[in-house]
């Protein structure tokens, strides 16, 4: 009884912190609770119609999504994503949002808003997530946001949630995609998100467009790739406020970037976090949905996913010979999208190439002159030289 | 709210915040709305804490949870009852723990 006053501390946001070096074998969970959609949005890879029968009659019972929570909890767990599809479609979703917090689980929720109801934002007041609501805005008027939802009177009901919410005082923030029929609604988005009294920073907005996570339409994955922005559009975004985006380049690429070598998960997915979709099967991601690397948790637990089948398929090794021959060798990686879970969307595989990452990293290396004209991030055997001289070379810019 | 502690007082975790130990680490998850200052805090409690809080089980007086603990832990300077009543303050505040009756009522 040595040690003085308070007796209580705050848990900061990372909350793994806590445990340091022996952090509890779940510390988030992600799951999905419904493929369907009650929008029809343009770009998204996973919304299936909200009258799909088929999908809702597979989707887990309110029993086995609760399980699941419950043993996400006992493993210590203490943060939950729900995502959809749009997670108010499901009807238990109240029961299952209060199940989670009883159990002490804070919750994150990413909506569309549209299906947020006088009674919702009051659960919301009296029980908070202890997460901001995470909503996207596909657009400032009917015109623009409809274009992208095509789906009639959703944006009335859109903004009608998020006057519900302001009301109740819950807080969230708002996030956007940038996409064609709002592109120049951008600047009316950011100031009217800082009167958000939650927005801190300036809201999220997605640039990257993924395939169909079911690869189930190869019509809805052309008209993606046609939405996709070019690596000079995408270049032209990211280094619009240039010193700073230079700034933060070389410190990111001083940390991050370099050959990953064969393995195929450099990354943290299936270690501490994981996806569960719709119907129980247990993903290393939210992406990846590749027969090999799924567990169905029907049959099995979140402990025996986590102990065993996750630290397996983390052991994989890449075995595309255009992805060791390139991908494998390349410093750019940490600049470039490519993983498993977009060789999965792109390709069907998890080490196939995606050429469109592949252009747009090697246009922001060109930009950040990591490469000259011409030069291939495998090709390049100094690459530690050339992160050292790309910001000696960018200081001389700037005092010249 | 009346946050007078008295050591013949007997106290329970509130209804109102999920406790819940992970990994050895006692952590306080607010349920409703208003418990600590931010909308969004969980708590942990150090060893002190945890060692009290485990005695605060609606049945012991605040003067019989200082006895137990005085029982367990050196204490030459009476620093155990000032520990008591200055953590179950602070619980109090944040309302994550009740006082039930009192022993002499």
């Amino acid at each position: 009884m040595k040690q003085p006053s308070p007796y209580s501390v705050r848990l900061e946001s990372d909350k793994a912190s806590l445990w340091k070096d022996n952090p509890p074998l779940l510390t988030a969970l992600d799951l999905e609770l419904t493929e369907r959609c009650n929008n029809n949005c343009i770009h998204c890879y996973i919304n299936l119609p909200a009258d799909d029968s088929n999908s809702a009659a597979r989707e887990l019972s309110t029993e086995q999504a609760k399980n699941i929570l419950a043993d996400a909890a006992l493993l210590g767990c203490l943060s939950v994503r729900f995502t959809g599809g749009e997670p108010l479609l499901r009807e238990d979703f109240e029961k299952l949002y209060v199940f989670a917090r009883r159990i002490g689980l804070r919750v994150l929720l990413f909506t569309n808003a549209t299906l947020i109801t006088p009674e919702l934002a009051t659960l919301f007041a009296e029980i908070p997530p202890l997460e901001p609501l995470e909503i996207t805005v596909y657009g400032m008027n009917q015109g623009s946001y409809e274009s992208i939802s095509r789906t009639a009177g959703s944006y009335e009901c859109h903004r009608r949630g998020i006057e519900l919410l302001l009301e109740n005082k819950v807080t969230f923030v708002v996030k956007t995609a940038l996409l064609p029929p709002n592109r120049k609604e951008m600047a009316e988005f950011r100031s009217w998100a800082s009167t958000i009294p939650w927005m801190d920073t300036p809201p999220s907005c997605t640039i990257f467009y993924d395939l169909r996570c079911r690869r189930d339409s190869k019509e809805k994955n052309r008209f993606i790739k046609q939405l996709r922005l070019t690596p000079v559009q995408i270049q032209a975004i990211l280094s619009r406020n240039k010193v700073e985006y230079q700034k933060e380049m070389e410190e990111f690429c001083s940390k991050f970037i370099g050959p990953p070598g064969e393995s195929l998960f450099p990354c943290g997915a299936g270690i501490n976090r994981i996806s569960v979709d719709a119907y129980g099967y247990c993903q290393p991601c939210t992406l990846l949905r590749h027969p090999e690397t799924v567990y169905d948790l029907k049959t099995g637990s979140l402990r025996d996913g986590l102990t065993n089948f996750f630290p397996e398929v983390r052991e994989r090794k890449a075995s595309d010979p255009d992805y060791l021959k390139r991908c494998a060798r390349c410093f750019l990686k940490g600049l470039c999208e490519q993983c498993p879970g977009k060789s999965w969307l792109e390709h069907g595989t998890l080490d196939t190439p995606v050429e469109y990452f592949c252009e747009i990293a090697h246009f922001s290396a060109r930009d950040l002159g990591l490469l000259g004209e011409g030069e291939m991030g495998w090709e390049v055997a100094d690459w530690r030289e050339r992160i050292r001289n790309c910001g000696a070379q960018d200081v001389l810019e700037l005092i010249l | 709210m009346d946050t007078k502690v008295s050591l013949d007082s007997i106290y329970a975790p509130s209804e109102d915040v999920v406790v819940r130990l992970i990994e050895g680490e006692l952590i306080i998850v607010p349920l409703v709305s208003g418990i600590g200052d931010l909308e969004d805090e969980l708590f942990t409690l150090n060893e002190t804490g945890k060692a009290i809080w485990d005695q605060l089980d609606g049945k012991k007086t605040l003067r019989e949870v200082v006895k137990v603990l005085s029982a367990e832990y050196v204490d030459p300077a009476g620093e155990i009852e000032t520990d008591v009543i200055g953590l179950v303050e602070e619980l109090q505040r944040r309302r994550m723990i009740v006082g039930l009756v009192k022993s002499d009522e």
